[in-house]
C-alpha cells in the first residue's frame, strides 16, 4: 500500500495508528482534554440539565458543493443539540475508513471538521478510527456524538406546540438535497446551488436570548420540512397549517424539483431550522434572526391550529389545500 | 413569460371558480381527468375542494404505474435478475408491486437496477458497459414513446448491440374509447391529456364528441389551465354542443408534433395491449417494428413468466375505471397501505387509494 | 402520466440543446422538433424537447381569462 492511502495497518492499533492520530488528528483538534489521549475524555460539568445526541454520516458524495462529510458530521450533531435549546460543548468523532482511502482526502475532511468546530465553538474531545477491508464500507463513515448544556428555564421539545403558535423557518429550503442529488444521481444537472450545511447553535442562542417562549425547535434534515412538521403535529396532538406562497424556495430548487418530479417540501436541509413560538414574540425573534447570517431570510410560514389533529395542511397559492403526509420512502426521479 | 407562475394567479383562479359556479348544472357532473399528471396537479394545488358541489373529478387510466399489467412487472423483475444485466427504468416503476416482488426489492437483493431520467441515459449506460447488456423498461404514453423511438433509432444507427427495450407503451385515445364503450360510469366530459396531445394533436379525439357526444377539452397542467378546462367543459355541457377543444393552446396544435409522430412510426407499430383493470384493448399499444426486433428484450431473453392473477380481493381494476371506491375494497387500510401496497392505486402518493388513505385516517377532517 | 416543464433554450449543438429551468441547466435532445431557436421555451419531458411553447398563444389564453366574467 502506498503512503498516500489509508491501509488496514492505520486502524490496527499499532505504530501506524499512533502516527495517524498524532499527525493527522491531534494537531488540528488539539485541546487540553483531547491531548491527554487517555481512554476517555475527562472534564468538569456544569450544574443543570444536559443534552446528549449522536448521529452517523454516510453521505454520498463525500465532497459536495458547499461542504463535505466532515462539515456535515460536525454541524449535524451541533444542530441536534441546539434544537433542544442546548449550548453544545464537546463532541466525539468516530471514523470508519475504507482501505485505500486517499490520505489527502482524509486530511481535507479533518480540516473541514476543524473549521466547522471552530465556527460552532465546540471541542472534539474523543475520537476513534477504524479501517475496514476494501468494499467493507463506502469510503468513509463518520459518527459524531455530542453533549451540551441547557440553560435554566429553557423547555424546548416537539411535544410543546400550542394552538396559536406561529411557524418560522430561517431561510430557503431544499438547497442541500438538490445540491447532493445533482452530484450523486448522474442526472447531469448544472447548478450553482450549494448545500446550506451550517452550525446553527449561535443563531439558536440569539433566539433564546430574545424570547423565553420558544416552544419547539427542529432541523428539517432528511425528509425535509414536511417530515419534521408531521413529527411535531403528532407529538403535540395539534394541526399545523403552512402557506405555499410564504415558503422560501429558490428558483433553482424549484426548477430541479420540477424536472425530477420532486416536492421541495420533502427535500433535505442541513442548515435550516423551524421554530414554533407564541405569536407575541415572533417579531422579536425574527429581528434577531435577521441579524444572524444563518437567519437572514427567516420568515413566518404557518401556524399551529386545533384541527385537523396530527396533520400538516398546505394552503395552496390558489386557495386550495392539501394534506402533507410523511413520505413512505425517499423521492425518486419520475416522468409522470 | 416563464409559463408557470402566470398560470397560478390566485385572482384569475377565483374568477374562473366564479365562472364555474355560474355554469354548474343542478344534476351531478362527472368529469374524468384521463392523465395521471392532471391527477397530480389537481391534488397538488388543492383544486378538488375549490369546485362547487356537483362537479366531480374522476381519475382516468393515464398512469403507467396503475395500468401496466402485473405480468409485465413480473417480466421486468425476471429480466433484472438475469446475469450480466443492467436494468434501467424511470423512477416511477421502481415500487410497483408484481405478483411477489418489485424492482425495488430486486435492487435490494443486489440486482443492478438503475433509475434514469431519460432513455438516452440508458443508452449511454449501455455504451459505457460494453460487456454487459442494458435493458430499458419503457413505459408511458404518446408523450414518452417518441423519445424512446428516437433513442432506438440512434442505437441502431450507431450499431449498438447490447441495448434492449422492454416495451410497455400504450396509447390514450383507445383507452378513452374503451371507457366510453363500457358505459360503467356516467361521464359528462373528458379533461384530455395536454402532453400526449402535444404529440398527437386534437384530431384523434374527434370520435369522442362525434360518436359518443361527450365533450372533450385538451388541458394544460397549471391550476388555471385545469380550471379553465373545467369551465370550457361546463360551457359545452350547457350549450349541448359537444366538441373537442384545446385549452392548452400554447403547447398543442391540432395536427400535433408531426416530426415526433414520424419518429414514432419509424420504430413502433400499433398492436393490441393489455391494461391492468381494463383488460385487452384493441390497437392500444405499441410494439417494435421488424427492423427493430433485435432490440426487443422479450425476444432476446428467454424468461418464463407464470400468468399471475390480480391479488385476491384487490379492487384496483374497478377503482381505475371509476366504478368502485377504495373504501369498498376489503384490503383497503387492513392489508393494503402505502407502506405495503398490494394494488397499484396505493403505490404513488396521488393514486386513488393512497389519497383516500390520507383522508381516511383523519376522521375529523372535513372532506367533501 | 407525463410531466412536461417549460425550459428555455440557451444553446444548440447538433440535435442537442442546453436548457435552463430556473437556473438549473441540462443538455436535452431536440431531435423531436423540426426547429427551435435560442431563447425560445420548449416543453421538456424525459430528456427530450417535445414541443415549442407559443408565447403569443399563452398571452391570449391569459387575456381570455381576464375577460371571462365580462363575456358572460
Amino acid at each position: 500500500m502506498k503512503k498516500d492511502r489509508i491501509s488496514l495497518a492505520h486502524g490496527g492499533g499499532g505504530s501506524l495508528t499512533k502516527r495517524l492520530i498524532k499527525e493527522a488528528f491531534l494537531p488540528p483538534f488539539r485541546n487540553p482534554i483531547l491531548e491527554v489521549l487517555d481512554d476517555s475524555a475527562v472534564f468538569k460539568i456544569e450544574k443543570g440539565r444536559m443534552a446528549f445526541s449522536t448521529d452517523s454520516y454516510v453521505v454520498n458524495p463525500i465532497f459536495f458543493p458547499g461542504g463535505d462529510i466532515g462539515r456535515l458530521a460536525i454541524c449535524g450533531t451541533v444542530n441536534d443539540l441546539a434544537m433542544s435549546g442546548a449550548r453544545p460543548l464537546y463532541l466525539s468523532a468516530s471514523l470508519i475508513i475504507e482501505e485505500g482511502f486517499l490520505l489527502k482526502d482524509l486530511k481535507r475532511i479533518i480540516a473541514s471538521m476543524k473549521e466547522a468546530s471552530k465556527e460552532a465553538g465546540i471541542e472534539i474531545v474523543a475520537g476513534d478510527t477504524k479501517v475496514v477491508n476494501k468494499g467493507g464500507a463506502d469510503r468513509l463513515f463518520i459518527t459524531t456524538t455530542g453533549i451540551g448544556i441547557i440553560g435554566e428555564g429553557i423547555d424546548i421539545s416537539g411535544v410543546n406546540a400550542r394552538v396559536g403558535d406561529v411557524v418560522i423557518v430561517n431561510g430557503y429550503l431544499g438547497d442541500h438535497g438538490v445540491a447532493i442529488i445533482s452530484e450523486r444521481e448522474r442526472l447531469d444537472f448544472r447548478t450553482k446551488l450549494i448545500s446550506d450545511c451550517a452550525p446553527l447553535n449561535h443563531l439558536v442562542a440569539d433566539m433564546l436570548k430574545a424570547s423565553g417562549k420558544i416552544h419547539v425547535l427542529r432541523d428539517p434534515t432528511r425528509g425535509g420540512l414536511v417530515t419534521v412538521l408531521n413529527e411535531v403535529a403528532q407529538s403535540s396532538g395539534v394541526g399545523i397549517e403552512i402557506f405555499e406562497d410564504k415558503i422560501p424556495i429558490r428558483e433553482e430548487v424549484k426548477g430541479a424539483c420540477e424536472m425530477l418530479g420532486y416536492d421541495p417540501l420533502y427535500v433535505a436541509n442541513e442548515g435550516k431550522l423551524i421554530v414554533l413560538i407564541v405569536p407575541q414574540d415572533a417579531d422579536k425573534v425574527l429581528k434577531v434572526m435577521h441579524k444572524n447570517k444563518y437567519g437572514r431570510n427567516a420568515k413566518i410560514i404557518g401556524r399551529v391550529v386545533k384541527k385537523p389533529e396530527e396533520t400538516v395542511l398546505l394552503r395552496t397559492q390558489i386557495g386550495g389545500s392539501r394534506i402533507l403526509d410523511m413520505l413512505v420512502g425517499e423521492q425518486l426521479p419520475r416522468i409522470c | 413569460m416563464r409559463f408557470v407562475d402566470e398560470f397560478r394567479d390566485p385572482k384569475l383562479a377565483r374568477k374562473l371558480l366564479d365562472g364555474i359556479k355560474g355554469l354548474t348544472p343542478d344534476r351531478e357532473v362527472n368529469l374524468m381527468e384521463v392523465c395521471g399528471t392532471h391527477t397530480v396537479a389537481i391534488f397538488k394545488h388543492g383544486i378538488k375542494e375549490l369546485l362547487p358541489q356537483g362537479v366531480n373529478l374522476l381519475s382516468g387510466p393515464g398512469c403507467p404505474v396503475c395500468v401496466t399489467p402485473m405480468e409485465t412487472i413480473d417480466r421486468a423483475i425476471a429480466l433484472a435478475g438475469l446475469p450480466g444485466i443492467i436494468f434501467t427504468t424511470f423512477g416511477d416503476m421502481i415500487k410497483v408491486p408484481g405478483s411477489s416482488s418489485s424492482l425495488e426489492e430486486a435492487k435490494a437483493q443486489g440486482k443492478d437496477v438503475r433509475i434514469v431520467y431519460s432513455s438516452l441515459d440508458a443508452l449511454r449506460i449501455a455504451k459505457e458497459n460494453p460487456k454487459k447488456k442494458t435493458i430499458f423498461f419503457g413505459i408511458g404514453f404518446e408523450t414518452t414513446s417518441p423519445s424512446i423511438a428516437c433513442t432506438l433509432s440512434r442505437a441502431k444507427k450507431e450499431g449498438i448491440k447490447n441495448f434492449f427495450l422492454l416495451s410497455a407503451h400504450k396509447l390514450i385515445p383507445p383507452a378513452m374509447k374503451a371507457i366510453l364503450e363500457a358505459k360503467e360510469v356516467n361521464l359528462a366530459g373528458f379533461i384530455s391529456p395536454g402532453h400526449v396531445s402535444t404529440i398527437i394533436g386534437s384530431r384523434p379525439y374527434e370520435f369522442i364528441s362525434k360518436e359518443f357526444g361527450t365533450p372533450c377539452v385538451i388541458s394544460g397542467f397549471e391550476p388555471l389551465d385545469v380550471l379553465q378546462s373545467i369551465y370550457m367543459l361546463l360551457l359545452q355541457i350547457r350549450e349541448r354542443k359537444p366538441k373537442v377543444e384545446i385549452q392548452y393552446r400554447r403547447c398543442v396544435k391540432p395536427e400535433g408534433n408531426i416530426k415526433a409522430q414520424k419518429e414514432l412510426d419509424k420504430v413502433f407499430e400499433i398492436s393490441d395491449s393489455s391494461w391492468r383493470g381494463l383488460g385487452t384493448i384493441p390497437n392500444s399499444g405499441l410494439r417494435l417494428r421488424k427492423e427493430f426486433s433485435s432490440f426487443n428484450a422479450e425476444k432476446a431473453f428467454d424468461v418464463q413468466i407464470e400468468s399471475s392473477p390480480e391479488p385476491k380481493g384487490c379492487l384496483c381494476g374497478e377503482i381505475l375505471r371509476g366504478v368502485r371506491i377504495p373504501v369498498e375494497c376489503s384490503l383497503f387500510v387492513k392489508e393494503c397501505t402505502p407502506e405495503h401496497p398490494i394494488g397499484p392505486c396505493m403505490v404513488s402518493s396521488e393514486g386513488t387509494c393512497a389519497t383516500y388513505y390520507k383522508y381516511h385516517r383523519r376522521k375529523d377532517y372535513e372532506k367533501r | 402520466m407525463c410531466l412536461g416543464i417549460p425550459a428555455k433554450v440557451t444553446s444548440i449543438d447538433e440535435g442537442m440543446a442546453e436548457v435552463d429551468v430556473g437556473g438549473v441547466r441540462r443538455k436535452i435532445s431536440i431531435q423531436l422538433l423540426k426547429y427551435v431557436r435560442i431563447g425560445e421555451y420548449v416543453l421538456l419531458h424525459a430528456g427530450f424537447a417535445i414541443q415549442r411553447i407559443d408565447e403569443k398563444e399563452a398571452q391570449e389564453t391569459l387575456k381570455l381569462l381576464e375577460e371571462i366574467n365580462e363575456v358572460r
